[in-house]
């Protein structure tokens, strides 16, 4: 067990630093640079300066090993946008997309699996209205959704059209602020996890129904053992395999999704700075933003493969061994 | 089931190929009275059964976006004139508006079915690519074995990891952000088909690790055939099936991936008509609440990939469409 969990940290330490040093390096190589930010108005001597600051006038190479060095010691660099050290600003960002990643995950597993396990072991007209509703939710994008839910706001008032907090409570204590990101985190929570739930439904019904066809299901309820004991105790938990094996590919998905929902939402979250800072050129920013994606990516697998191995016992032992 | 996700997606790449014939309007045409305007009933009767016509949209309030049908004023559809199917009257104010008006007074639906065009042509000539590109690598990667193997294997494991989405965005935000049309073209295509190949490879490269130890290729490579006509003429029409799939399954993708990028504004530009271009304009979140056909472009995109789905679960495979 801990080989395997060295050995994804390693990969979570190479992937780190491949994607933040090509975005650093994309980015610096890019035409125009962060100089464009201060307008045509701009003396000369304030774009020298600028460009000083933020090593603009190294070669990409040396900039990058000085950088590098600097990130080695967590010092993350400056932003040009915000004009402050990139570190905190990252920070923020990344735990708003945590914060509607998880919650979103969250609800799609559980309403996913619960659906699917239901529809998977019973035939009949409730589970046929469950499949075909979410054949059609699994076909609805979070572009899609998150469009057609901030509609929904805006015409119906039920709950706010976008943002994370009210520009109203500019003062708020802590317990006022947080019932007012809970006040905006459905929206955004609905067009994110409703195409995931319906993916988890549908994998899961499917290997629920192959699960239940199985012959020691068969043998367990000949043995006697209550039907709701077999679905839950005996059926279930092997056909998890092939949803934990997706579970990892999810969390690429769900970065990805929540891009567009954040983006859509106006949720102050780390899709939209990665924007920001790559169409400023706002290159340590974009380097940071792209290290905690990875990173997120990375803690994203490393969590797959350990419910993996948690479901299913030969994985365990290929790790183990 | 089938029958009917193939004549759906069908009947949307006809009406896509005839545009330019069955757009009541040209895609950018701007109705300057017509800023919003919803979409335009036909009628049929008044005092009795008529020819198909409509009323003229008469501006109440022009802050408010608010229309009134003139009603005493009945247009007759115009049929096969100027080489359309249909159109209404133009010149009296009163175009055929099936789907509304946007936010510069164009013609919703037109510009669904040419934007149609650049989006679907995009996504299908990157899924195209993205399969043959990933069917070399993955036959060569199961065939060679080896370090070459090793390499374009982890390669792909690298590009399948990564959220998709971020990657096109970089790739295609280091490159100056605004060029011509042609130019974003190619582009698109290119970064579509460099995300796509990888996931084609990894099915490709299963199948042909299996297929290469079957006694039909031991006995090609028996008979004297040479690696290469080993490898193409007989291991890779082996992966036919999972190919058509997964080609199938990369174009809805694709087109989410251009919306995406142009909803964000770094796709087309927005003089040339796109699903994707036409959502950014449809963004507004205040005026979004009151025109809803403007959101028609991401109805059109739940259509193709609802479409998709259902062919791909017709052959067999869950619905899975994680990556956008």
């Amino acid at each position: 067990m801990a080989r395997f969990l060295a050995r994804r940290l390693l990969f979570a330490v190479i992937l780190i630093a491949i994607t933040s040093s090509a975005a650093l390096v994309l980015a610096r190589l890019a035409p125009g640079d962060v100089t464009s930010q201060l307008g045509p108005f701009a003396s000369q001597v304030e774009v020298e300066r600028t460009r000083s600051r933020f090593n603009l006038d190294r070669s990409p190479i040396s900039q990058w090993v000085l950088w590098a060095g600097r990130a080695m010691r967590f010092d993350l660099g400056e932003s040009f946008l915000y004009n402050r050290p990139v570190a905190p600003l990252v920070a923020r960002a990344a735990a708003n997309t945590a914060l509607l990643g998880v919650v979103s995950l969250l609800t799609a597993t559980l309403v996913g699996l619960a659906l699917g396990v239901f529809t998977g072991a019973r035939s009949g007209p409730l589970p046929l209205l469950v499949r075909s509703v979410s054949l059609v939710c699994v076909s609805l994008p979070p572009l899609v959704t998150s469009l057609a839910f901030v509609f929904l706001a805006a015409r119906t008032g039920w709950l706010p059209a976008g943002g994370m907090v009210s520009s109203a409570a500019s003062d708020p204590s802590w317990s006022a602020w947080m019932i007012d990101v809970l006040w905006h985190l459905p929206l955004p929570v609905l067009a994110l996890s409703l195409p995931m739930a319906a993916t988890f439904e549908r994998l899961q019904s499917q290997s629920m129904s192959d699960a239940v066809q199985q012959p020691f299901v068969l043998a367990a309820i000949a043995r006697g053992v209550p039907a709701s004991r077999v679905l839950l105790r005996h059926a279930w938990p092997s056909s998890l395999r092939p949803i934990c094996a997706v579970y990892g590919l999810a969390i690429g998905a769900l970065l990805s999704g929540s891009f567009i929902v954040e983006f859509v939402t106006a949720w102050p979250g780390l899709g939209r700075l990665t924007f920001e800072a790559l169409r400023a050129r706002d290159v340590y920013l974009v380097a940071a933003c792209a290290a905690t994606g990875a990173a997120f990516l990375a803690l994203g697998t490393m969590t797959g493969d350990l419910l993996l191995a948690a479901a299913d016992p030969r994985v365990r032992q290929e790790s183990a061994g | 089931m089938r029958r009917a996700a193939w004549s759906l997606l069908l009947l949307i790449a006809m009406a896509a190929a005839a545009a330019p014939w069955l757009a009541p309007n040209p895609p950018n045409q701007r109705f300057d009275d017509l800023l919003y305007a919803p979409p335009t009933p036909i009628h049929l009767l008044s005092d009795g059964l008529h020819a198909p016509f409509i009323n003229p949209w008469h501006v109440v309030s022009r802050l408010e976006r608010r229309f009134e049908a003139d009603t005493f004023v009945h247009l007759p559809l115009r049929w096969f004139t100027g080489g359309t199917l249909v159109t209404g009257d133009p010149d009296a104010g009163a175009p055929l508006l099936l789907l509304g008006a946007d936010g510069y007074g164009r013609d919703i639906f037109s510009r669904l079915l040419y934007g149609a065009r650049a989006t679907l042509v995009v996504s299908l000539v990157s899924a195209l690519l993205a399969t043959i590109v990933g069917a070399c690598v993955g036959g060569l990667a199961a065939y060679a074995g080896g370090w070459l193997d090793g390499v374009l294997s982890r390669v792909s494991e690298f590009v399948l990891v990564l959220p998709a989405i971020y990657v096109a965005l970089v790739l295609r935000a280091v490159l100056p952000l605004v060029l011509p049309p042609s130019t974003v073209f190619v582009l698109l295509i290119g970064i579509f088909t460099l995300l796509g190949w990888p996931i084609v490879a990894r099915g490709v490269r299963a199948i042909v690790l299996v297929e290469r130890e079957r006694e039909y290729a031991v006995a090609a490579h028996a008979a004297g055939a040479s690696d290469g006509r080993v490898l193409f003429r007989h291991l890779l029409p082996a992966s036919a099936g999972f190919l058509r799939t997964q080609a199938s399954l990369l174009v809805p993708a694709f087109m989410l991936g251009e919306a995406t990028l142009s909803y964000v504004g770094l796709g087309f530009p927005s003089t040339i008509p796109t699903w994707g271009t036409m959502l950014q304009d449809a963004s507004n979140v205040a005026l979004l609440g009151d025109a809803p056909w403007s959101l028609a472009p991401a109805a059109a995109i739940f259509v193709v990939v609802l479409g998709v789905n259902l062919l791909a679960q017709s052959h067999g495979r869950a619905p899975v469409q994680l990556e956008p």
